[in-house]
């Protein structure tokens, strides 16, 4: 049986972890490598790694952050932030990578997803999309609306198609990320998570939200999600508690949930 | 020295750094002339198997490498499309695989299951073998739309189960493959590379 995954996903700027609040007021936790050592060690099913600031800078992604975490965990690993052509791609991918996630880049050149995954595999390709939810319209039927550029600019277009598109052009990945949840750790828009899950084939990582274990066994038991971003509940400063890897494998696995068991056989 | 042989469209950093935190003695191979040096040889792969066949093509390694590993029994790892190619041919693509072993290349059923196969997946092991010192049985990281079917079952050391349960890890002679990827496997992963290493003495 194919397990859940849960993915830690860390925020980098100027090679290190930073954590927002609505995409705000950012506080710095650790040296990126020094953070996905740690989560390795804690047997993190997988990582994600956004250069958050690249795009914003027009600026390449930081090379050097990608190789010092690859030579630290092996496991898979996912760059996104700042790549804007195949050359991009190839150049994340040698320094380490796995995956590369793209998300306002592909909305402004879809044919960026096709190119990439024509070039490396789909597998290579995870098309990242920021979401919030508006009202119902002939334009927006599904009523989540797909914005861009660190979730400021809106772009009229339907979460739901732009998921089944990106599904089409070659993503291999979907990550839904929900604008609206992210940062107030009341759990996943089950939602718009269960209606991409339902529309596409590929994987679908649910994003945003995340608190408390309760929130991973909703969004695995009530989406079809394949996989879950979690991070401030595992290393911000701001929360509560925070959890380990293997309190949230074990309280899973207690649950029903399939997952890799944090004990290795 | 274990070569890791480096194609374009393969992720052969990642299988580097992971020998280099086993500490083995590895190294890229982009010829001939690396390639002959070699007491081990890993094929990694991601991508499809017309690519990884024409990028060993391009490197005008075919020939070599098949002599290397049949008539020199040179050990020799397959992970993911690496183990793919061994086999005649691959429904994914028209060129002609290495035909090392018989059997065929198929492709999963995404009525029954979503494909490709993302995640991590249970290997069940069948027997014992050097490969596979120290590990009953393990998770281990998968990205696959296609699976082998050996003729020879004999040769089938692990299986996994998504939809059908398919061979995740083969042994023939000093041909081994693991169609998970190791080298993104976690320690159990890490041990199975180690165990290769140290079975073709390119352990530092």
């Amino acid at each position: 049986m194919l397990t859940n995954r849960l993915i830690a996903c860390f925020d980098i700027r100027n090679g290190m972890v930073t954590k927002a609040h609505k995409f705000q007021d950012n506080i710095d936790i650790l040296p990126a490598e020094k953070m996905a050592r740690l989560m390795y060690e804690d047997r993190i099913d997988e990582i994600i790694f956004y250069d958050i600031t690249a795009s914003a800078e027009k600026r390449k992604i930081d090379l050097e952050t990608v190789k010092n975490v690859a030579r630290e965990i092996f496991v898979p690993f996912t760059v996104g932030g700042g790549i804007r052509s195949l050359a991009d791609m190839y150049e994340v991918l040698k320094a380490g990578a796995e995956k590369i996630s793209i998300d306002s880049m592909a909305v402004r050149n879809p044919e960026l997803i096709r190119k990439g995954a024509d070039a490396f595999g789909t597998q290579c390709i995870v098309l990242s999309m920021q979401v919030k939810k508006v009202p119902s319209t002939e334009k927006i039927p599904s009523g989540y609306e797909v914005y861009i550029d660190g979730a400021r600019v809106a772009t009229g277009m339907d979460a739901l198609q732009w998921a089944v598109k990106g599904e089409s052009l070659g993503a291999g990945e979907i990550v839904v990320n929900s604008i609206d949840n992210d940062g107030t750790h009341s759990g996943y828009d089950l939602e718009i998570t269960r209606m991409i899950s339902n529309a596409v084939k590929i994987p679908v990582v649910a994003s945003g939200g995340a608190g408390h274990p309760s929130h991973l066994i909703d969004v695995f038991t009530k989406t079809g999600a394949s996989a879950a971003i979690i991070s401030s509940m595992l290393y911000s400063p701001r929360m509560p508690r925070n959890y380990t890897v293997r309190e949230l494998k074990d309280e899973l696995i207690a649950a029903g949930i399939s997952m890799r068991p944090w004990e290795l056989s | 020295m274990l070569g890791v042989i480096n194609y374009k469209a393969g992720n052969s950093t990642s299988v580097l750094n992971a020998l280099d935190k086993i500490g083995c003695d590895a190294a890229l191979v982009e010829s001939k002339e690396e390639l002959s040096e070699c007491s081990g040889i890993i094929l990694p792969g991601v991508g499809s198997a017309d690519a990884t066949m024409q990028s060993l093509r391009d490197l005008d390694m075919v020939d070599l490498l098949t002599e290397m590993v049949l008539v020199r029994k040179t050990p020799f790892l397959g992970i993911c499309v690496g183990l793919q190619v061994l086999f005649d041919t691959s429904e994914e693509g028209h060129i002609e695989c290495l035909g090392w072993l018989g059997g065929k290349v198929v492709r999963f059923d995404d009525k029954a299951v979503r494909v490709p196969q993302i995640g991590w997946n249970r290997v069940s092991f069948r027997r014992d073998s050097q490969l596979l010192d120290g590990l009953k049985e393990g998770y281990f990281y998968f990205v696959n739309s296609y699976y082998a079917i050996p003729e020879d079952e004999s040769i089938v050391l692990g299986t996994t189960e998504y939809g059908v349960e398919f061979c995740s890890v083969l042994e023939y002679g000093n041909i081994r493959a693991a169609q998970c990827h190791l080298e993104k496997s976690g320690e159990t992963g890490l041990r199975i590379l180690r165990n290769f290493a140290a079975l073709s003495g390119s352990l530092k």
